[in-house]
């Protein structure tokens, strides 16, 4: 009878092991640290730690110690922030424009523990500072943008039909068509339809009107697309600002929530994360040597010359065939088994594609993607701001045949597939974006906020567990024991998920803390009562787990509704309240139902006979 | 040490038309606050623009005002936050980017009257994504009452869930009327605070409620009234045990976690405090008096044995 399963004691004490090194790296606390990652978005490899080492000891900037991450991000720890400023100028210096630099913090755990893919817990925005910005892309825009492509479209339609028309006119999602003659309304419908099978094509209001309407399927697609486009074009900004882990996620419908952590200047991060990028179509030029031209830094007449992702030299015609404005869409797909981009361009686009490519079949032809970015620099001891636009030559292909505003490049990988039609869409003509929301944390309140969180809950708690052992003498250590359990918990649950810890989450510790305490109460009260009643103390044990059970379950499924339905519809910092009340339920569950009586089993299980209870 | 060595007797049912009409002027009370005074929304849900800025000594307000009059924001609320070192700018909602070039023009106009200040926090949200906000909160709240509705209904005979929801419906009303007569700014963390209130509250109504079950079933000679005392007075150590920890640790927050968190922790504590409350004078009374007795438990056996299972 007073036996508790052996099973059930060694569930409870591997769950805590393996809480406790989960929540290890926590305890280490943050230092200063550098990550780097390369611009050409290639790995860094362990090698590449002894050319920063050799960097910082020439320039006599103590480091704690440089390691390549497994996501190819370069870190370098710092004993303080002082050396941590220092080094960055020094290898911005050393390595101008090649790398984004970001000073971030980084665990001071040890590096075993790092390599087993241990983190600490990361901290939301309010604790530790950053900015917070949502977007709003126009998703209208972007569907009149494609209405107003297709109005041209049609007019060439209806060109090349033979149909002569009055007006074509695009209005929200829809392009109405006035034909001079109401007799050919079936033969103009069905030449839309043959353009574009997609298109919903029916009569209008009047003899002679014909509607073309966008169907659900095709707007869903332009605003999907839309901000894709933008969450694309974002990432690359962002990662040209050197932030450390940065988050980029849409929101709901047609909003992109960025959070930069560790930045302070709003107003330039604005600017820069508004920049616009662009495409460029162009032929290659083949008659002259781009070799010879990057020697001698001099492109032959009519020619420009430019770099391709891996840095080689490439020639192009200086006239340009189309640019990312007349871009209406880039997906990658397979062709035939073979893994390619589809490319659609406007009519006007389309149109000097079919003159060109008319004119130069089996040339290659190349794509350019064009981006201003803003760098800060070090030159003569100041630190100045320099605009440099970056043009890179994303895709060179030969020319397969004649083709106007729909074509295909293949010869890729999936990989390269995806990557291509990904800088495609971030070069098209971007749907318009409005900053909807902009939130910024200083430093020292996000440091304020971690210390007074922190401050509540250890004087909360202190308070609780004194309280606790007064009431329920050697049960109220058992209880003690549960809740520093608990949090233990909560902070492994928290570090394995990567959920961020916010103030509200802090809060909700100190809550679940409160809380946790219930369902111990619920049990101790019970067995007070089996007691008194004159039960045995081991049967008292017993009845009073049994019975405090179902209210025990009972009462915590409330709260646990509430901490769903606040993750479902709260946002930020609320959300981190939500997890962290929901995993501190299921925690305080564990723990006083299986823990407080493994641990009870253990003050009181080796004995024979138990004349009293100390409760 | 223990509240009640023996199980305390006290006849929590006999007063209960007494307690109603307590209920029914507070609640009266708070919709009467709310109508006339109305909440002093955060812009969480208005929209608008909050700067918080630290000075290094105590904050000079009418030069800060008068800098702010000269960037042609007039309208801007200024006062001190938590300590007169720490100064809050409040300005009213404007449309879309214009919050946005507001917040740097005052931010400006904020470092003209001391160049050493530290803005330590600048909050811009459009009026669009306030209402969206707000139209959030509030289903999330009607979420929350159904679903704890539905599960109580399951789990528990109609009566005690009318009871029940009643109860969860109390407390919600009187934590916002405490916010309108004291216009402390009611936001998103305080609407969270009121869900995890429902969710408490309930907490506390489930235990004394599963208790009476026990009773009712125990005790089959008894008044279902002395049924609901004894029930109250057996989980009162339990409630009195509880409710005081989780208020140990709410107002630990409120007085040391800092003025981000007073607005979470004065609805906690609040609502911890009238949850305890309705769990006992709502819940249980509205229980009895739509004629919970024995009956209404029958078969016995059955529900027993399906009550023992998680």
């Amino acid at each position: 009878m007073h036996q508790y399963p052996l099973w059930k004691s060694m569930i409870v004490v591997a769950v805590l092991l393996i809480s406790i090194v989960l929540a290890l790296p926590n305890v280490f606390g943050e230092t200063a640290a550098l990550q780097m990652s390369r611009k050409d978005r290639a790995a860094f490899t362990s090698a590449a730690t002894g050319e920063f080492e050799q960097l910082l000891e020439r320039e006599g900037i103590a480091y704690e110690d440089a390691y390549a991450d497994a996501d190819g991000r370069m870190w370098i720890r710092f004993g303080d922030v002082e050396k941590q400023l220092e080094a960055r100028d020094a290898i911005q210096k050393a390595y101008e424009g090649q790398f984004a630099v970001a000073t971030t913090f980084a665990s001071r755990a040890p590096l075993w523990l790092t390599r087993l893919g241990l983190k600490p817990m990361s901290l939301g925005l309010d604790l530790r500072g950053g900015i917070y910005l949502v977007y709003e892309v126009d998703v209208e825009g972007a569907v009149s943008q494609l209405t107003q492509v297709l109005e041209r479209d049609l007019r060439k339609v209806m060109r090349d039909a033979r149909i002569p028309y009055d007006e074509i006119a695009a209005a929200g999602p829809q392009l109405r068509l006035t034909l001079k003659d109401p007799a050919r309304a079936a033969e103009a419908k069905a030449a839309i339809s043959k353009f574009d099978p997609q298109l919903s094509v029916q009569d209008g209001d009047l003899p002679g009107q014909v509607v073309a309407v966008l169907t659900p399927d095709q707007i869903r697609q332009r605003q999907d697309f839309a901000i894709q486009q933008n969450i694309t074009a974002l990432n690359n900004r962002v990662n040209a600002l050197g932030v450390a882990e940065p988050v980029i996620q849409r929101q709901g419908l047609n909003r992109i929530a960025v959070q930069l952590p560790g930045i302070q200047d709003a107003a330039e991060v604005v600017r820069m994360l508004g920049k616009v990028a662009t495409l460029e179509f162009r032929l290659v030029d083949t008659v002259n040597s781009p070799a010879e031209a990057q020697r001698t830094g001099r492109a032959p007449l009519g020619t420009r010359l430019y770099k391709d992702r891996q840095g080689g030299p490439v020639l192009l015609k200086r006239d340009v065939i189309a640019t990312g404005e007349q871009l209406i869409d880039a997906s990658s797909t397979l062709a035939q088994g073979e893994p390619a981009v589809d490319v659609v361009l406007d009519g006007r686009g389309g149109e000097e594609m079919l003159r060109t490519t008319r004119e130069n079949l089996g040339k290659p032809m190349a794509v350019v993607f064009i981006e201003k970015e803003r760098e800060q620099v070090e030159r003569d001891g100041k630190k100045i701001v320099v605009d440099r636009s970056s043009e890179e030559v994303i895709s060179v292909a030969t020319i397969r045949g004649v083709f106007s505003n729909r074509f295909q490049i293949t010869g890729l990988t999936v990989a390269e597939g995806q990557e291509l039609a990904k800088l495609l869409r971030a070069g098209a003509l971007a749907a318009p974006l409005y900053i909807v929301e902009q939130r910024l944390i200083g430093p020292s309140l996000g440091r304020d906020n971690i210390e007074r969180g922190f401050r509540a809950l250890s004087i909360g708690m202190l308070i609780t567990f004194v309280f606790m052992v007064l009431y329920y003498r050697v049960f109220g250590i058992v209880a003690d024991t549960i809740l520093v359990a608990n949090v233990v918990l909560i902070t492994a649950l928290l570090s394995l998920f990567g959920a961020a810890l916010t103030l509200p989450g802090i809060a909700g510790i100190v809550l679940t803390v409160g809380m946790a305490v219930d369902a111990n109460i619920l049990i101790y009260e019970r067995i007070r009562e089996e007691l008194r009643n004159g039960t045995s103390p081991w049967a008292a044990i017993q009845g009073g787990f049994d019975h405090a059970l179902s209210a025990i379950i009972d009462a915590n499924v409330t709260t646990l509704i509430a901490a769903v339905m606040l993750f479902a519809f709260g946002t930020g910092p609320i959300r981190g309240f939500a997890v962290v009340l929901f995993l501190g339920i299921l925690t305080s569950l564990f723990t006083a139902l299986m823990g407080s009586r493994a641990l009870i089993q253990v003050i009181y299980g080796r004995r024979r006979r138990i004349e009293r209870l100390a409760i | 040490m223990e509240f009640f060595h023996k199980v305390s007797h006290f006849r929590f049912m006999e007063k209960r038309r007494l307690w109603y009409a307590f209920s029914a002027l507070i609640i009266i009370g708070s919709i009467v606050a709310v109508m006339v005074r109305g909440l002093n929304f955060g812009i969480d849900f208005t929209g608008g623009v909050v700067i918080e800025a630290g000075y290094s000594a105590a904050a000079d307000l009418d030069a800060t005002r008068d800098a702010l009059t000269a960037a042609g924001l007039g309208s801007a609320q200024v006062q001190t936050f938590g300590t007169a070192d720490d100064v809050l700018v409040r300005l009213p909602p404007a449309e879309g980017q214009e919050a946005m070039t507001l917040t740097q023009r005052a931010t400006d106009a904020i470092k003209s009257v001391d160049p050493g200040v530290e803005i330590r926090r600048t909050e811009a949200i459009g009026p669009q994504v306030g209402k969206e906000l707000a139209e959030k909160g509030a289903t999330a709240l009607l979420m929350t009452l159904l679903f704890i509705g539905i599960y109580v209904i399951m789990r528990f005979q109609w009566k005690f869930s009318v009871g029940a929801t009643l109860a969860a419906l109390h407390d919600p009303f009187v934590v916002v009327g405490f916010f309108a007569v004291t216009q402390m700014t009611f936001d998103l963390s305080v609407l969270s605070a009121i869900l995890a209130v429902i969710g408490y509250s309930l907490n506390d109504t489930v235990v004394v409620f599963d208790r009476v079950r026990e009773r009712l079933l125990s005790m089959r000679k008894a008044k279902p009234i002395e049924v609901m005392d004894t029930a109250i007075n057996e989980t009162l150590s339990r409630t009195i045990m509880t409710s005081g920890t989780t208020l140990i640790v709410v107002l630990s927050l409120l007085l040391l976690g800092g003025e981000a968190l007073t607005g979470f922790a004065t609805a906690l504590a609040v609502g911890i405090v009238v949850g305890t409350y309705s769990s006992i004078y709502v819940a249980g009374a509205a229980a009895l008096d739509l004629g919970l007795s024995q009956r209404d438990l029958m078969p016995p056996e059955k529900k027993e044995e399906a009550d023992a299972l998680p």
